[in-house]
């Protein structure tokens, strides 16, 4: 049998991020439009391997994820292993526009999910002249803890075991098996205690609920895309924020959880193309 | 219904075979019937129906019997899909030794979800 390949390269970029230096994995794939893509927490840019193969995609977009700092193939910087690692939205939004400009991208479209979809609504209110249009991804203004995140570090309950099943639960019942299973393995791969520093963002430091209504559509348009059975980010949340911004437009897909474009591809680009014609129209 | 959790269980080699370092014994509440589990190294050896007079267990799962029911159909609504669904919905109250519970997360959510009606997805 013969080897195929896939249409997607990768690179190394070295950068300096928050005064140091930081090593970080870029993959991309297509021409076009650049689609800048951000991953959950916990996870790696590998989520966007359906996008990046999908042609109708490729054709008119040059689609591209990187691996934040600690995750995936990016190396967390020198002198880690005396740090705890905490996200916050200060260096979230600071590590998307620098990565941006690093690879000199014009006014991308941004599509994020759950952390990503969440600094996607920080830089639609913050940053809203860097891109043409912002695409989240089971965004919510906030979300409140709901278990203990110390059981996602701690050395008599493995990391990578409770990562996966704590999020297993937010895929969607009629995932494929290869893709759910593919979506909880990036999870299992997650590095100790990267997930909850993740976490600390999402649950903590990036409520954004007094100041989302302050979004204006008409500086970048803003679509919010999310799952029926995502519980962590509920429909309801979703819906919540998009009412209270007027122009956004909000699409919930029946079926789908938490990880639409890792879990499921093809029945998430079915959402995701129509909106991507929109925002090409505009 | 929940006496043939045994079998379910002990009846699938990869859940067991994931379970092999864990032994202990669970309280598991449905409305107010409660039912103790015991497991032997990934084996279900017992499942006990109260009311007891003094439950010894590492820890607890309660919930309502509609909120177990709803988790236990075929294809159950948003909400109701996974344990920490149900936890989020403050539906499901897991107390006690909880690493016991979280070492083991996936162990316990696909043995609960062996009660669904024959054919469900775990």
């Amino acid at each position: 049998m013969s080897a195929t390949f896939e249409p997607i390269t990768g690179r190394y970029m070295h950068l300096d991020l928050f005064g140091r230096p930081h090593r970080i994995y870029v993959e991309e794939a297509g021409e076009g439009t650049p689609l800048l893509c951000l991953h959950t927490a916990g996870s790696d840019g590998r989520q966007y391997r359906g996008l990046m193969n999908d042609a109708r995609v490729t054709s008119k977009h040059r689609v591209i994820a990187f691996d934040m700092p600690w995750h995936g193939k990016s190396s967390p910087p020198a002198g880690w292993h005396d740090e705890e690692y905490q996200l916050t939205s200060v260096q979230y939004t600071t590590m998307v526009l620098e990565i941006s400009a690093a690879l000199g991208l014009d006014r991308p479209i941004l599509i994020g999910c759950s952390i990503g979809g969440r600094i996607a609504l920080h830089l639609a209110l913050e940053h809203p002249e860097s891109f043409r249009a912002i695409i989240g991804l089971q965004a919510g203004a906030h979300v409140d803890p709901y278990y203990d995140l110390n059981f996602l570090h701690r050395s008599d309950v493995h990391g990578g075991e409770v990562c996966g099943a704590i999020v297993s639960g937010l895929v969607g019942p009629d995932a494929p098996d290869k893709e759910r299973w593919e979506t909880l393995w990036h999870y299992m791969q997650g590095g100790p205690g990267v997930f909850k520093g993740d976490l600390y963002f999402y649950k903590l430091d990036g409520d954004i609920r007094g100041r989302v209504a302050q979004i204006d559509t008409r500086r970048c348009p803003l679509f919010l895309l999310s799952g029926e059975y995502d519980y962590s980010c509920t429909p309801e949340e979703t819906l919540a924020v998009a009412n209270s911004i007027p122009g956004c437009e909000v699409i919930i897909m029946m079926g789908l959880g938490h990880f639409p474009m890792s879990e499921d591809p093809q029945a998430f680009l079915a959402h995701l193309l129509p909106v991507l014609e929109k925002i090409g129209a505009k | 219904m929940i006496e043939t959790l045994q079998q379910r269980v002990n009846a699938d080699a990869g859940l067991v075979r994931r379970g092999r370092y864990l032994t202990t014994t669970f309280l598991l509440e449905v409305g107010r019937t409660s039912w103790l589990i015991s497991i032997f190294e990934g084996r279900i050896v017992q499942v006990a129906s109260g009311p007891f007079v003094m439950p010894s267990s590492s820890f607890a799962l309660r919930a309502s019997e509609e909120d177990w029911q709803k988790f236990w159909s075929r294809r159950p609504p948003p909400g109701s899909n996974d344990l920490m669904a149900l936890i989020k919905r403050r539906a499901l109250k897991a107390e006690g030794n909880l690493q016991v519970f979280m070492s083991h997360l996936r162990y316990f959510k696909e043995a609960l979800a062996k009660l669904r009606a024959e054919g469900a997805a775990a």
